[in-house]
């Protein structure tokens, strides 16, 4: 009868899921390692701060990607023409209101940079609705087909916005105020990434915010943990899906617009080209799992940038050593989805 | 990946009957009369091209359909038997280029320079294959996509910079052995008004190997080993279950695969006394591979004889039509941009979503229906 009495002295305590710290500290340990390597303390801050810049972009336009994956099991191998797309969003917007990216005003230029974000967002998101019904819908559950027509998805995408905006790169310049490097002391910071690291931890806290304290957040946890169960209890699991494509799409086209800032051209290829670091890195963060692609991002962008002041050589293949050594110690990535 | 009447076929009479062609097409005959009827075709004509046509650019063509042939089909070992998807065979593919021009312009103008190049470029396939495979395989189907992906560009990275050994950007150009070039006279009168000299003999050599791993590809898909290929693309459960190690059986056929996609990347270095970045290596390759081995059918070795056969064609004719069509068109406003010539990939792309859909066997497959 103990096993009976036993929930009854704490009714209101839910057994709590256990976190795991263990790739979290990764993130501190290769800070420390590289430290001595890289010699002067200002020069680390730099790096680091520079890595986290790009560590948060690469995890803006990786994190639907991945959440998607986790929840219907799908796999977007079209999702970098929504990083593209979103780049070529702000022409949208630059074009009329050029006046305000020459305007040395702050306010003026941020505010710029939030109308190219929505513009982004809105165009990325619409056409992620018709990607969804169109390319990714008829072929739910057979992953070969998937990974094929979402390629095939990219190609006329890709095409098409050749056939819009035309063939040749388009060099989009930063916001007057972006521009630049803030110093202090020996520690270089430049202006726009320092933007980034903020946007990046704005929507990183927002997701987590939103997937572990509403109750959309709940549905689609549960629906990653087990799609057939939701739906068995009532929810529209179909719903839930297509809002979680738009809302990836319209993340990867955010992740798009401040990739096109940070790069200062556009092609049309460019999403593509940032993939195979996508790929990379929610494949160390274990598919389906957003803490985990948060984490990979990172340690990715760290590395890719400690290595590269270290020995320049080596950061060519920085980020297939990472994965590598990632997936000899946990084959799954470093936060496994415990379903698949 | 589900069965689909096209892909999965039942254990066919033909197999008994024998026969020398039955012999040497492994068993696997075309099964329709007009698939018969377009595969001696494109033989015969890539066989004749040198005295059929004058002048370089269609041999030129006829070159590269043979080469795209065995890259594709040793895709389609990948893709369509073995149901996994890599993103990396235009590595190999580079790799065996990057062997034969690095080997030709180290080590001199000759054949020993050739099978040196060949043989290290064939060892480092392997060895990559084996190492991706085991990486990746083992977890799931899906990473082994990513992770090639991955690898793959990395490969393109490391070639582009490592500019003292590969060339960089720029490529390297090099010298063929004595017997290959142009200046090379086998007989001093012309046959049948074509001189048979240096560059007929390399378009010999490129179409007779092509043919030759072709069909030894076709004997690998008709094995026993091609038979637990497909086994495992079925379902990779009940294989297992059946006592066949999956990993192994997939590991095996991504060497295979990588193996003939090395040679191909030799041939068209061979070919082209050239190797660069864009003429094997970068991503556009992979996705025309991908175009090729969908249109012409998955699953079917044929399927890549009429994939590269189309689509190169497509790639050299095509445009010069839809160009006369966007100026046609001139003054309507974006009609014009979607035919201009450089957009045709965007119709093939279109061509490619439908065949996914609507006709997963491709091309072959819809001509093995319309006999049944």
């Amino acid at each position: 009868m103990s096993d009976m009495a036993a929930p009854s002295t704490a009714p209101d305590e839910l057994p709590r899921a256990k976190t795991d710290w263990l790739p979290l500290l990764l993130i501190p340990a290769l800070g420390l390692l590289t430290l001595p390597f890289v010699g002067s303390p200002s020069t680390w801050v730099t790096l680091t701060v520079a890595g986290l810049a790009m560590g948060m972009m690469i995890f803006l336009m990786a994190s639907g990607l991945t959440l998607v994956f986790g929840l219907m099991d799908i796999i977007n191998f079209g999702h970098g023409v929504f990083i593209s797309l979103g780049a070529y969003a702000t022409l949208i917007v630059l074009g009329p209101l050029s006046g305000w990216a020459q305007a040395d005003s702050l306010g003026l230029n941020l505010a710029l940079l939030a109308l190219c974000i929505l513009a982004a967002m809105a165009v990325t998101g619409v056409v992620g609705a018709v990607f969804e019904r169109v390319i990714v819908r008829p072929v739910y559950g057979s992953h070969l087909k998937q990974i094929l027509v979402t390629m095939g998805g990219l190609i006329v995408a890709e095409q098409a916005i050749h056939a819009i905006w035309g063939a040749s790169p388009i060099p989009i310049p930063l916001p007057q105020s972006l521009r630049g490097a803030f110093v202090l002391g020996d520690i270089v910071m430049e202006r726009y990434r320092v933007v980034a690291v903020a946007i990046g931890l704005v929507v990183f806290i927002g997701m987590q915010l939103l997937l572990n304290r509403t109750r959309i957040g709940l549905l689609i946890r549960a629906g990653v943990e087990n799609p057939e169960m939701v739906e068995a209890l009532g929810y529209r699991i179909r719903r839930l899906f297509v809002s979680v494509f738009v809302a990836g799409s319209a993340l990867a086209g955010l992740g798009g617009v401040m990739w096109a800032f940070y790069r200062q051209t556009l092609t049309a290829g460019m999403g593509m080209e940032v993939m195979v670091l996508v790929f990379i890195v929610i494949i160390i963060g274990g598919l389906g799992s957003v803490g985990g692609c948060f984490v990979g991002s990172i340690l990715v962008a760290l590395v890719a940038n400690y290595v590269g002041f270290i020995e320049p050589k080596l950061a060519l293949i920085s980020n297939i050593l990472v994965m590598a050594l990632v997936l000899i110690w946990r084959p799954q990535g470093l936060f496994p989805v415990a379903r698949r | 990946m589900s069965s689909s009447p096209a892909l999965a076929l039942p254990f066919d009479e033909t197999r008994r009957r024998g026969g020398i062609m039955s012999r040497v097409l492994s068993s696997d005959l075309p099964r329709s009369k007009a698939l018969t009827v377009i595969l001696l075709g494109i033989l015969l004509l890539l066989a004749a091209t040198p005295f059929l046509f004058s002048g370089s650019q269609p041999v030129s063509t006829a070159a590269k359909i043979c080469v795209f042939i065995v890259l594709v089909a040793s895709y389609d070992l990948l893709l369509g038997y073995s149901g996994i998807v890599s993103f990396a065979h235009t590595m190999f593919f580079g790799i065996g280029g990057y062997g034969i021009a690095i080997a030709l312009e180290r080590l001199g103008a000759t054949w020993g320079s050739v099978l040196i190049g060949l043989a290290a470029a064939l060892a480092l396939s392997a060895f990559l294959a084996v190492a991706i495979g085991l990486l990746s395989l083992r977890v799931r189907a899906i990473f082994f996509s990513m992770i090639t992906l991955a690898v793959a560009s990395a490969a393109a990275v490391l070639a582009s910079q490592l500019s003292n050994v590969t060339g960089g950007e720029d490529g390297l150009s090099f010298q063929l052995p004595q017997a290959l070039r142009p200046a090379f006279r086998l007989l001093s009168e012309p046959v049948f008004g074509t001189a048979v000299n240096g560059r007929l003999l390399a378009y010999y050599l490129v179409f007779f190997v092509s043919l030759l791993v072709f069909l030894g590809l076709l004997r690998i898909v008709n094995s026993p080993f091609g038979r637990v290929l497909q086994a495992i693309r079925e379902n990779e459960f009940r294989a297992e279950a059946l006592g066949y190690r999956v990993v192994a059986y997939r590991t095996a056929a991504s060497v295979i695969s990588a193996l003939a996609a090395t040679i191909a990347g030799a041939l068209m270095a061979l070919w082209l006394r050239y190797n660069g970045p864009d003429t094997t290596l970068s991503f556009s390759i992979m996705i025309d591979i991908l175009l090729m081995v969908v249109i012409g059918g998955m699953g079917t070795m044929y399927g890549a004889v009429i994939g590269a056969a189309l689509f190169v064609l497509a790639q050299s004719y095509l445009q010069v039509l839809m160009g006369a069509g966007s100026a046609a068109l001139a003054g309507i406003p974006l009609l014009p941009n979607l035919i201009h010539p450089d957009r045709w990939l965007l119709w093939l792309g279109a061509l490619f979503i439908i065949s996914v859909y609507a006709f997963p066997g491709g091309i072959v497959g819809r001509l093995r229906q319309a006999r049944q």
